[in-house]
């Protein structure tokens, strides 16, 4: 039993999405240190808004403004922040409900620790210091005070009914770009990591399906024949043949190789399958099908480099018109 | 009694032992013993199968169209009927079912998988809430969780003490459960995210599940009890969860309704709660009371891998009807944060 390989894999990636109207003004507004709802078709103040009704499915456009001070409707201690999240320091996750609302918005408020923090409490936004169209305009939420309580004594009257907003603004957000990376440890399983073992010694090992005798190259640990387990370790190669070719005209990014070149599905022999490789040594338009080739390596690289011409006779097509 | 064109059941049930890590093998060598097993069970061949339907995400362990390479798990060349859903397994079997009322198919090979290991799937899911809100926030699922405990413990619905006397109800009832994760009682521990505490929160591991439908006399042929699906309807609730009563779960309810689990008890349920207070949610949304026998399985608080374990509740409330154990047995799956969608099957055995 080899060690299980393993290697950091990182997937990473930008989306850039389109807003719908209400959207668009309502991040827009975020920009704006404005906070906008949208009524619902049962005429309930929701933020943050959306385009439609979830009941009736209606086209919701009827914006109005809210407060920028609001009440914890729910809360929960993160004493230990994970990538990405708004503070890098123990918070609350809280869904507010801003005056002026009828439902609640999901974000973090920065307290000093559980016991300061209870449903019922009231809280304000703090705006994020470089203003931004996006979720992220709003820094966090953080303790108004006993003075924001509705009726406590010095407080100002009831909080503030939501008001009508015609959601226009100069120059409307009408896009985020959502930012997302995930890091991953990939460990390729049994039979690659064979695979991957022998091709570090020069050796090429495919797996034969017990049941049909097929070898497969590179292996993935089943026969999607037969739907059973590939098992027994076959060498095959070093040499092979040319089954069919292309001839690339268009020079890759990043890769240090003169076009035109030849790249080939090659059968190597003993496999089942054949897998693909750069043809050298070779006029590109002296490439054909049944050529015979063998592997060229170069120092510290983990695949061939690319494959060269034995010298040998072509293989007869009847040898490899299985493996195209 | 809800009326089906067709009479349909599971007929087989089959799962991994649910591990933490199983960097020794790819995904279609952690599936493929699995669709064996219950493929022996019947003794079909993958040729037999009508149809066949997968859930899985690619975001778990990062490998983009993972599916297409456990596919080959079930012998898939020359090109079978089959199909996939980026979900739980829980919706595979629901359109395989459908499939087999619409008279396409009379057998159907409905698997499941998730390989949580290589990443980390509390930030992965963050990645399938709503990209324009919730997802810049990077709000993890146990965070989501515990607002929702938070909710239930203001209105009275439980309390920390009740929290962690399911947790431990549900290791226990594991121990007599060979492929559970974890086999036993473990302690409450601290904090994750206020209120919730490490034991109310399920394990994250790896595992599969596979199910084998069939309709009337072939499932009477291929299983001396068939599980028969008298019922299965799936809900969501609106997506923003600030719109949201997070003590109720409408959805499961009405799926509850349109599958007829109210116009019978049931004996046995088996709930995909992957944390404590998701139960109290569903005990209250499904009207379960005290005679109602809740995940003897253990349930996904024991082994929860994802994508598999909604799967895996319908698998275990068949098999304790294959047992003769239950009579009627209902099922339940989720998806999403807070119980977002929510899936009821009603299972019963042919009455003695």
């Amino acid at each position: 039993m080899t060690e299980v390989l393993r290697a950091p894999l990182v997937v990473e990636f930008p989306f850039t999405r389109s807003l719908g109207p209400v959207q668009s003004a309502f991040l827009t507004g975020l920009r704006e240190r404005t906070v906008l709802g949208v009524r619902t078709s049962d005429g309930r103040v929701a933020v943050p808004p959306l385009e439609y009704d979830p009941v009736t499915a209606a086209e919701l456009r009827d914006l109005v403004e809210v407060g920028t001070t609001g009440t914890v409707t729910t809360w929960a201690w993160n004493e230990r922040p994970r990538p990405g999240q708004p503070l890098a320091t123990p918070f609350a996750w809280v869904l507010v409900r801003l005056d002026g609302a009828d439902t609640a918005l999901l974000h973090a408020l920065d307290a000093s620790g559980p016991d300061a923090v209870h449903t019922g409490m009231r809280v304000r936004i703090r705006w994020a210091a470089e203003p931004a169209g996006a979720i992220t305009g709003i820094a966090c939420f953080e303790p108004a005070g006993p003075a924001a309580d509705p009726g406590a004594p010095g407080a100002a009257t009831a909080p503030p009914a939501a008001t009508p907003h015609d959601g226009t603004f100069a120059d409307p957000v009408t896009g985020i770009v959502a930012a997302a990376r995930l890091d991953y440890t990939y460990s390729p399983g049994r039979a690659q990591t064979a695979y991957l073992d022998a091709l570090a010694e020069r050796r090429t090992v495919g797996e034969r399906c017990p049941r049909c005798r097929k070898v497969y190259v590179p292996p993935r640990g089943a026969c999607p024949t037969c739907g059973v387990a590939t098992t027994d370790r076959v060498e095959v190669g070093p040499r092979g043949t040319v089954t069919t070719f292309c001839i690339v005209n268009i020079k890759a990014k990043n890769l240090d190789i003169e076009v035109p070149y030849v790249y080939a599905h090659i059968a190597l022999d003993g496999a089942g399958l054949a897998l693909h490789g750069r043809i050298g040594g070779i006029p590109y338009d002296r490439v054909r099908m049944g050529l015979r080739v063998e592997p060229v390596w170069t120092d510290g690289s983990r695949h061939p480099d690319h494959y060269r011409p034995t010298g040998e006779p072509d293989a007869p097509y009847d040898t490899y018109k299985e493996l195209l | 009694m809800p009326n089906h064109a067709r009479e349909v059941a599971v007929v087989a049930f089959a799962q991994s032992d649910h591990r933490r890590h199983t960097d020794d093998l790819s995904e279609v060598e952690m599936v493929m013993p699995v669709l064996h097993e219950v493929l022996d069970r019947t003794g079909l061949t993958t040729g037999e199968i009508g149809f066949t339907c997968s859930g899985s995400s690619d975001y778990l362990a990062g490998r983009a169209f993972s599916f297409t390479m456990t596919l080959d798990g079930v012998g898939a060349w020359p090109p079978i009927s089959e199909s996939h859903v980026e979900m739980d397994g829980a919706w595979a079997l629901y359109e395989a079912w459908v499939k087999i009322q619409t008279g396409e198919a009379d057998t159907a090979l409905v698997y499941a998988y998730g390989k949580s290991s290589p990443g980390s799937v509390r930030d992965v899911l963050t990645r399938q809430l709503d990209p324009y809100y919730l997802a810049p926030l990077w709000p993890d699922a146990v965070a989501l969780a515990a607002l929702q405990a938070q909710a239930l413990i203001d209105a009275g619905d439980t309390d920390e003490a009740a929290l962690a006397a399911i947790a431990a109800r549900s290791r226990t009832d594991a121990a007599a459960n060979p492929h559970a994760q974890l086999r036993g009682p473990v302690p409450q521990g601290g904090h994750e995210v206020a209120p919730l505490r490490t034991g109310d929160c399920p394990p994250i591991g790896d595992g599969a599940a596979a199910v084998i439908l069939a309709a009337g006399d072939t499932a009477r042929r291929l299983c001396d009890r068939p599980a028969w699906i008298t019922g299965i309807d799936h809900r969501i609730e609106a997506h923003g969860l600030g719109l949201r009563d997070l003590t109720d779960a409408p959805s499961a309810r009405l799926a509850a309704e349109h599958a007829g689990a109210f116009e019978a008890p049931v004996d046995t349920a088996e709930l995909h709660a992957p944390f404590t207070s998701q139960e109290v949610v569903l005990r209250k949304a499904l009207r379960l009371d005290g005679t109602v026998r809740i995940n003897p399985s253990g349930g996904p608080l024991a082994a929860n891998p994802m994508m598999a374990a909604g799967l895996i509740r319908i698998g275990e409330a068949a098999a304790r009807i294959h047992r003769g154990e239950s009579r009627r047995a209902l099922a339940h799956a989720t998806s999403g944060p807070c119980l977002q969608q929510n899936l009821v099957a009603v299972l019963e055995g042919d009455k003695a």
